[in-house]
């Protein structure tokens, strides 16, 4: 279906009633009386959201609308647009406001005060169905950039945008671009890296289930920039409904001509395929995940050469994340002025946040760069459950630190997280209260970091567990003091040798909590924590509901009569302390 | 046979390696790729061997023994576990009188922990196969795998 015009009528429920006859039909009609099929396919789609001054038709690449389409007005359409190439000034939407006609849809500044960029159309158009992304202004970018742009121009745009990677590493967008566009070579790719292994980040697996297209689009353009005709998406397995609206999306967009061969008859060919992640954290790290979509083990390799010089099957590759994906359309419909005036100096655009943990509003937030993490926890998060008192938030997974109260008001970059010894990472925030154990948390992490290190270098294979195995030792108390000594040692070493990115930034979930909270390693290290709950026995009435929902079973007592831990058994998990109606369980 | 049908839908490249191993697994009712399965796969693509044992040995899904009928993933990321207030593999554990990385005796379930599955608005969250089941409570949980015990 390569067609010079593509003609988006509207088929969403005000327009449908507002003329009962059939415009789709109709148009079908006059074009193949006048022989013009191949120049032309037409398309239904969802509602355009200007209802009032419906039945309204898009025309694409020329990204204009006519309003109030009346059958009588086809014939005049046909002929007039699509077989010279005049534009029916009479039937073009006007600007509320200036009361001038309009003829892009560019004109429009209705983006300006929106700070959902990426999940601009999340839940708000039906994944499942293309039409609904093309009403949203869905594949014009690709339109426009394969209409109006050359490559060098689109990496241009980018540069000037000043977009930054968004998985983490805050790597500008454009020069990536450039630097693979550069490259000799016909073949080359663009990956997109959808192996969100953070645990605590979801923003990536939204995208890809409430707006798959935006994706699909971006990578094409990405492919315009570079010069690549082949895409991949890399998804990790645990994600199948991103999986499935990925593949129902790739189907229609090729059934749309916006995939595959000679797209917007523009002599552009690209077109995606999937890969799956197979449960490998160190994966997401963009030269592990180029050894993994080869068949291979995910293990990283030394930079330089980057994937930008020699990346998939050795040629030069674009790897970008999906969020920054999510972005592009929206850069190019909407200019890079637009979005560099968004946020700060060295961060622009905004930036999605998962918002996990103590907090009572769970879910994204997508917010400008420059807020502050106070704003986002109690302004947009509504502030922690039950009142507790606000500890530290996790920022940036496994590779991230915390930020403790102190440091609420730092408006949130790529810069001024780092300086407060966490990073932006993928945007998980896990928001922690006055009950959480920090050193508990590092071990978890270094648990986690120690488990998914692929064991290629040895500083972190050995380093991680060595330190997992000092923090097990502080928290079931067998600990000394020398131990935070060579925990910190070990942490800096990593830190300076360890091959990849992971490697390098997994002590930081150590190094940050001993710098802001190296009392609660202290107290470890001194034994002095309890680490076990107990029973006040005054205040036990003997109702039997911490025995109950203990899972270890270490709660002995009978009805009415004060209850007792074995405090050997316990495990510490609050169970009990949580069940208990009338505040008889001492915390550790 | 199960696996030449699989293996005939993709290229003889290494490329396909993992495509292959995760379908193939996924289709094969005991979950897990066997010696035998090993050498085929390879002589298919056309590498060695031990080039298919480092790839199996390296991803966690990929497993080299027989697991159950259905394979219940508790999920491990740092949202479940701060938000939970229950134990869920404790839970499970004891519904079923297995541990974790261990298989019911009848075959029918096996137990394991997941890396993140990105559903922490809705934490404390499992998957039973293709399933995910979220803000798990011991109630629910109970009642899931009773279905499992009676319907699958």
């Amino acid at each position: 279906m390569n067609s010079k015009y593509t003609l988006l009528v509207c088929d969403g429920a005000s327009c449908k009633t507002t003329h009962k006859a059939n415009l789709a039909a109709g148009f079908k009609k006059v074009i193949a009386e006048k022989k013009l099929g191949e120049f032309v396919s037409v398309v239904k789609t969802g509602c355009f959201g200007i209802c009032g001054q419906g039945p309204i038709v898009k025309v694409l690449p020329d990204d204009l609308l006519y309003v109030s389409v009346k059958q009588t007005d086809i014939e005049e359409i046909v002929e007039e647009h699509i077989k010279n190439g005049n534009v029916v000034k009479r039937l073009l939407y006007t600007d509320p406001f200036t009361q001038e006609p309009v003829e892009k849809q560019k004109g429009k500044k209705i983006y300006q005060k929106q700070f959902r960029i990426a999940l601009r159309n999340c839940g708000l158009i039906n994944p499942e169905d293309i039409t609904e992304y093309i009403a949203v202004r869905g594949y014009e970018a690709l339109a426009s950039v394969l209409a109006d742009k050359t490559p060098i121009e689109v990496v241009e745009l980018m540069k000037k945008s000043k977009l930054r990677g968004r998985g983490g590493g805050g790597f500008p967008t454009g020069l990536k671009w450039e630097f693979t566009a550069k490259q000799p070579g016909n073949e080359k790719y663009v990956i997109c890296n959808a192996d969100e292994g953070d645990p605590g980040a979801f923003m990536d697996r939204s995208v890809l289930e409430g707006d798959p297209h935006s994706v699909l689009e971006a990578m094409a353009i990405a492919g315009y920039a570079i010069g690549a005709s082949q895409g991949y998406i890399y998804v990790r397995a645990e994600y199948p409904l991103a999986i499935h609206r990925l593949n129902i999306a790739m189907e229609q967009a090729r059934e749309y001509g916006f995939l595959g061969k000679n797209i917007f008859s523009s002599g552009f060919d690209f077109d995606i395929d999937i890969r799956l992640g197979a449960g490998a954290f160190v994966c997401g790290e963009e030269t592990a995940l180029i050894h993994s979509m080869e068949g291979q083990r995910g293990e990283p390799t030394k930079k330089p050469p980057f994937p930008s010089v020699s990346g998939f099957r050795k040629k030069p590759t674009s790897v970008n994340n999906v969020e920054t994906f999510a972005n592009i359309p929206a850069i190019v419909l909407n200019g890079a002025d637009w979005f560099a005036s968004i946020g700060t100096e060295n961060s622009k655009g905004t930036k999605v946040f998962a918002l996990a943990g103590k907090i009572n509003n769970i879910g994204l937030v997508e917010v400008p760069m420059g807020t502050t993490l106070r704003e986002i926890i109690y302004d947009i998060g509504g502030g922690m459950v039950n009142n507790k008192e606000f500890k530290a938030v996790q920022s940036g997974g496994p590779s991230g630190g915390v930020i403790p109260k102190e440091h609420l008001d730092t408006p949130i970059d790529y810069e001024s997280l780092k300086q407060i010894g966490s990073m932006m990472g993928s945007g998980g925030l896990i928001v922690l209260d006055e009950d959480d154990d920090i050193v508990q948390l590092a071990k978890f992490y270094l648990d986690f970091t120690q488990d998914e290190s692929c064991g290629k270098c040895t500083p972190c294979r050995i380093g991680t567990k060595r330190m997992y195995e000092i923090l097990d030792r502080l928290t079931k108390l067998e600990g000394s003091p020398d131990d935070l000594d060579i925990l910190e040692d070990l942490a800096v070493n990593i830190k300076n040798s360890a091959l990849c990115g992971l490697g390098q930034s997994a002590p930081n979930p150590v190094l940050s909590t001993m710098e802001y909270f190296k009392d609660e390693y202290e107290a470890y290290a001194y034994r002095k924590v309890k680490h076990t709950y107990s029973i006040i026995t005054d205040k036990c009435i003997g109702c039997t509901k911490c025995a109950r929902v203990c899972p270890v079973e270490c709660i002995s007592g009978s009805v009415k009569v004060p209850h007792v831990i074995d405090e050997s058994l316990c495990i510490a998990c609050g169970a009990c302390y949580t069940a208990c109606p009338v505040n008889a369980i001492e915390k550790p | 046979m199960l696996l030449d049908m699989i293996l005939n839908k993709y290229p003889a490249q290494e490329d396909s390696l993992i495509e292959i191993l995760l379908e193939f697994q996924d289709a094969k009712s005991s979950h897990f790729i066997s010696e035998a399965e090993v050498k085929q796969i390879a002589s298919y693509l056309q590498i060695s061997e031990a080039k298919v044992c480092s790839v199996i040995s390296f991803y966690t899904f990929f497993r080299t023994e027989q697991k159950g009928q259905h394979i219940i993933q508790v999920c491990r990321g740092v949202p479940c576990h701060v938000t939970a207030d229950i134990n869920i593999v404790k839970i499970i554990e004891k519904e079923l009188g297995i541990k974790v990385d261990e298989t019911t005796e009848n075959k029918k379930f096996t137990l394991e922990y997941t890396s993140c599955l990105g559903l922490c608005d809705k934490a404390p969250v499992m998957r039973i196969d293709d399933k995910i089941y979220t803000n798990l409570t011991e109630n629910k949980i109970k009642a899931i795998l009773a279905e499992y015990r009676v319907y699958n």
